[in-house]
């Protein structure tokens, strides 16, 4: 597995989460990592904290893990957990403001030609509304 | 302020049961405008609140404040978890290891308004929560006598006020002119939390 940057999709839907994932898997295979959820503690559509920073752990790469979402409550959920984490692990874990299928498909196009943190989520914020 | 554990279970406790209580209501809020998730959200963070009651009351303040608002981090699964989870753990961090008093409560509050306004990057007149804590910090900086009822009073108002307003902030953003008419169901929630714990200060006062 490279150092490039690895991918975590946040979505309320599981199935969103896992298909979204399913097409970045398609487009850049093993060379970005790419770790997914959705749902909330119960199962129904919502966001998990705790599934989230499983998600981040699943994903760890050194070269640092961009995150994707979709609405307000995975943004929140999602600071959240990148607050919670390790401070060494804290400052290579970013949101990206952006649309969470094209967002995560130009972050994992972007990745796997091995650019920095800032330059993938600079990528997926290109399609951000303005 | 209590620093009584026996006070704070209850006091901890009364304020989940009194949203577990009013989850339909905040449920029916929130379809209106939202995603129709707040009561459920928040009846599945407050029975999490309620079932580690034992552990909390061995706490000090401080630490069982920030218990409770990990809690509902953890169990709520919308975004007014890290909301109220950052309200109650701000409180707890301000007041650290001290014996909580009354005169720490503006202090205290102040932190964990500010908490919930970085963490929701918004301001009062965005008909969110925050159009009630913000006027319930004012008359908590204010004190002086019947507090308890002029806490209720202020909040009862603020939660009616947000009704006219038009969201910007939250899923009820998208709704924009639609989402006036409504109040705001985390306005609501915040009032239910604001009218619990005021009854407590009552008793003490």
């Amino acid at each position: 597995m490279s150092e490039n940057v690895s991918l975590v999709i946040v979505s309320h839907s599981p199935d969103v989460a896992r298909g979204t994932a399913d097409m970045v898997r398609q487009m850049v295979g093993d060379e970005v990592r790419v770790a997914h959820c959705g749902g909330n503690p119960d199962g129904g559509l919502g966001t998990d904290v705790q599934k989230i920073l499983k998600a981040i752990d699943e994903a760890w790469s050194p070269g640092g893990v961009a995150i994707l979402v979709d609405l307000g409550g995975a943004e929140t959920n999602s600071e959240m957990a990148i607050e919670l984490l390790p401070e060494e692990r804290r400052k290579r874990v970013v949101l990206c403001n952006s649309p969470i299928v094209e967002g995560a498909i130009m972050a994992a196009t972007e990745a796997s030609c091995g650019a920095s943190l800032a330059e993938v989520r600079a990528s997926a914020e290109e399609l951000a509304p303005r | 302020m209590p620093p009584d554990p026996k006070l704070l279970r209850s006091m901890i406790a009364a304020t989940a049961q009194r949203i577990v209580d009013s989850a339909d209501e905040l449920t029916s809020l929130d379809q209106a405008i939202g995603d129709g998730d707040h009561g459920i959200n928040m009846r599945r963070g407050c029975a999490e609140v309620l079932s580690q009651l034992d552990a909390i009351e061995a706490k000090p303040f401080g630490e069982a404040l920030k218990a409770v608002g990990m809690a509902l981090v953890m169990k709520v699964g919308g975004a007014s978890g890290p909301l109220y989870g950052s309200l109650f753990i701000a409180m707890g961090k301000a007041l650290g290891d001290r014996p909580p008093t009354l005169a720490m409560l503006p202090e205290m509050f102040a932190a964990g308004v500010d908490a919930v306004a970085a963490r929701g990057k918004s301001t009062a007149g965005e008909k969110t929560m925050l159009d009630v804590l913000t006027p319930t910090l004012q008359t908590v900086q204010a004190g002086g006598p019947d507090l308890a009822s002029r806490l209720r009073d202020t909040a009862a108002r603020a939660a009616l006020a947000t009704i006219p307003m038009r969201a910007t902030k939250g899923r009820a953003a998208f709704l924009g002119e639609r989402s006036v008419g409504h109040m705001d169901p985390g306005a609501r929630s915040s009032q239910i939390i604001v009218e619990t714990l005021s009854s407590f200060l009552e008793e003490r006062t």
